[in-house]
């Protein structure tokens, strides 16, 4: 059955008692690739990491071995897939800190599942004037939604500001966070500035007026412990795709109350209880909220990748990474001459770095690194108001993750020189 | 060196992104004209002097990336003192030879063969087309009676080619 394969499959990574990048390297057989006859340098892993191979069999293996629609069919097969559905909802209610099962949702994506509280919870507890507090580093998937909701109901959109040095302006926040807050929307790691939020400590300040907070998880999950009761959020929301697992499967965790009270989002199968023409009854949790056919073989397959993570463990994922920042960021100032974005300090901020080469646009950066086989992402990294307030139309941003190592930043570092001669700027 | 980064970074492109042409703001506007691309963030602004049908004069402001600089520049270099009929006419051959319909550009369009690069960089092509878009639809306006509108031309999404 599927679980005793997934055990199978877990039981090939490595024990990973030191850490060791060329030994996770080998685990992800995309990085083998030449790309233009180069080694692949992936430095884009905030907009979607690799997949390991335990990850890429586990899908294969669902549709080889136990295809088949969840909870419907009174037949093994759908019994085991089922089965293994619903242990990836355990494993993700102990991996962001032992909730309960129920309380997790899933659905397409971190955007998707912020979408499904705008939609239920927003449209039966915002009104006319409530005020619904973002931050100026939101990613759209945090910003639109909410915007939207507040044009439809005459509410008011209130943001916390950034600071110079790339944090929020926490100062600011207690004028900001009122009486009249009715949610609080703020991402815990910025996917453009790297700066990892006090979301904790937002939390408290939004409780004190009665607000509700959201935290949208997508770049901190992936890169650090979580654990949602200590941040006290009410709702918190990530990708798999950003973590190892496959594309199409998110997760929405919310406090058992709320997500009770709540209309349902989608509505067709599933999500019932007892439907005729004249009357409809809910499902319970977690079904209310996931109407039709899911991602299976992507949720099962997030498993796989759930258990990678824990292997090579989330402490030492973010040791890693930080310790790759703080390369990161001397490198990249030797060069001279580069804008460099967000906390200098690698404690506060996570493996991202955002920087500009007045010199040469981003885009053209990207394509000449591409030329080298480095993978980097340029543009407004769906965070427009921010790239705005940094004063750029586009920056050029690098990632990590656990397969980085430091030749990969020397690999860039090495391709930015060699980019300047080459446009001869 | 990779040979289509060679290819669409051509020297010829990169002399026209490290000196563009048609900096020089002119005394007489009688077309202004925006372009913007908010993916990229690649930003034109065009303005032009008409005489007797024919572009006399033209300055083309252009932040962006090297390729859509260069276009702008090429631009600025070919379409003064022609009409606004053999302007459409070298519009819709750049048009064409981006888009991969023709190879080779015919005699007497100046610099722009060099944009045929850009070709094997189909995401590339908006930045190219960008200051063309945005001086044709300038264009157009004038002949229709008008010298500005509200809004920025973009080559992304409906216009991407």
């Amino acid at each position: 059955m599927a679980i005793d394969q997934h055990k199978k499959m877990v039981s090939t990574v490595p024990d990973m008692n030191v850490f060791d990048a060329e030994r996770i390297k080998a685990d992800f057989p995309i990085l083998a690739r030449q790309i233009n006859g180069h080694r692949l340098v992936y430095l884009d892993n905030a907009a979607t990491t690799q997949k390991p191979r335990a990850v890429i069999e586990a899908i294969g293996e669902y549709y080889r071995k136990h295809n088949a629609n969840i909870y419907r069919g009174l037949h093994t097969l759908s019994e085991e897939a089922t089965a293994a559905y619903e242990q990836t909802r355990s494993h993700v209610a102990r991996f962001i800190g032992g909730t309960a099962d129920e309380e997790i949702i899933f659905t397409r994506g971190a955007t998707e599942a912020i979408n499904l509280v705008a939609y239920t919870w927003g449209e039966a507890n915002i009104k006319a004037g409530d005020e619904i507090v973002l931050t100026e580093m939101e990613h759209h998937a945090n910003l639109v939604p909410w915007v939207i909701l507040a044009q439809k109901k005459g509410a008011i959109i209130r943001r916390i500001p950034i600071t110079r040095s790339g944090y929020l302006d926490l100062g600011a926040m207690d004028k900001v966070i009122t009486p009249r807050t009715r949610l609080v929307a703020v991402t815990q790691v910025s996917n453009v500035l790297g700066t990892i939020n006090p979301v904790a400590d937002i939390v408290r300040r939004a409780h004190d007026v009665g607000a509700i907070v959201l935290v949208d998880g997508a770049q901190a999950a992936p890169h650090m412990p979580i654990d949602v009761t200590k941040i006290g959020a009410d709702f918190y929301a990530f990708s798999a795709h950003k973590m190892l697992g496959p594309t199409g499967v998110g997760v929405l965790w919310g406090r058992r109350e709320l997500l009770e009270a709540m209309p349902p989002f989608n509505m067709g199968g599933e999500m019932i209880r007892e439907v005729s023409f004249e009357r409809i009854t809910w499902n319970g949790l977690p079904h209310k909220f996931e109407a039709g056919t899911p991602n299976i073989a992507g949720v099962i397959a997030f498993d796989t990748a759930l258990s990678y993570l824990e292997q090579v463990g989330m402490e030492t994922v973010r040791s890693h990474e930080k310790e790759l920042t703080v390369y990161a960021l001397d490198r990249l100032e030797d060069i001279g001459g580069l804008e460099i974005h967000g906390p200098l300090a690698a404690g506060d901020r996570g493996g991202v770095v955002s920087f500009v080469d007045p010199k040469v646009h981003p885009h053209d950066m990207s394509t000449f690194l591409d030329s080298k086989g480095i993978a980097i992402r340029a543009g407004h990294h769906c965070a427009q108001p921010l790239i705005r307030l940094l004063g750029h139309v586009a920056t050029a941003r690098a990632s990590f993750y656990i397969y980085n190592d430091k030749s990969d930043i020397d690999a860039l570092c090495e391709a930015l020189r060699e980019m300047r001669r080459f446009f001869g700027v | 060196m990779n040979s289509a980064l060679d290819d669409m970074y051509r020297e010829v492109i990169l002399d026209h992104y490290r000196s563009p042409r048609g900096k020089k703001p002119i005394d007489r506007t009688d077309i202004a004209s925006d372009g913007h691309n908010p993916s990229c963030g690649d930003d034109i602004i065009l303005h032009a002097e008409v005489e007797d049908g024919v572009l006399k004069n033209i300055h083309v402001d252009c932040r962006g990336c090297a390729i859509s600089v260069a276009s702008g520049s090429m631009l600025a270099e070919i379409v003064k003192g022609k009409s606004f009929a053999e302007i459409e006419k070298i519009a819709d051959v750049v048009k064409k030879m981006l888009k991969g319909e023709i190879t080779d550009i015919p005699e007497g369009y100046g610099d722009l063969d060099a944009l045929k690069g850009v070709q094997k960089f189909p995401v590339r092509v908006k930045c190219a087309l960008l200051s063309w878009v945005t001086l044709i639809e300038g264009l157009r306006r004038y002949a229709g009676g008008k010298t500005h509108k509200a809004g920025a031309i973009s080559t992304e999404g409906k216009n991407d080619a």
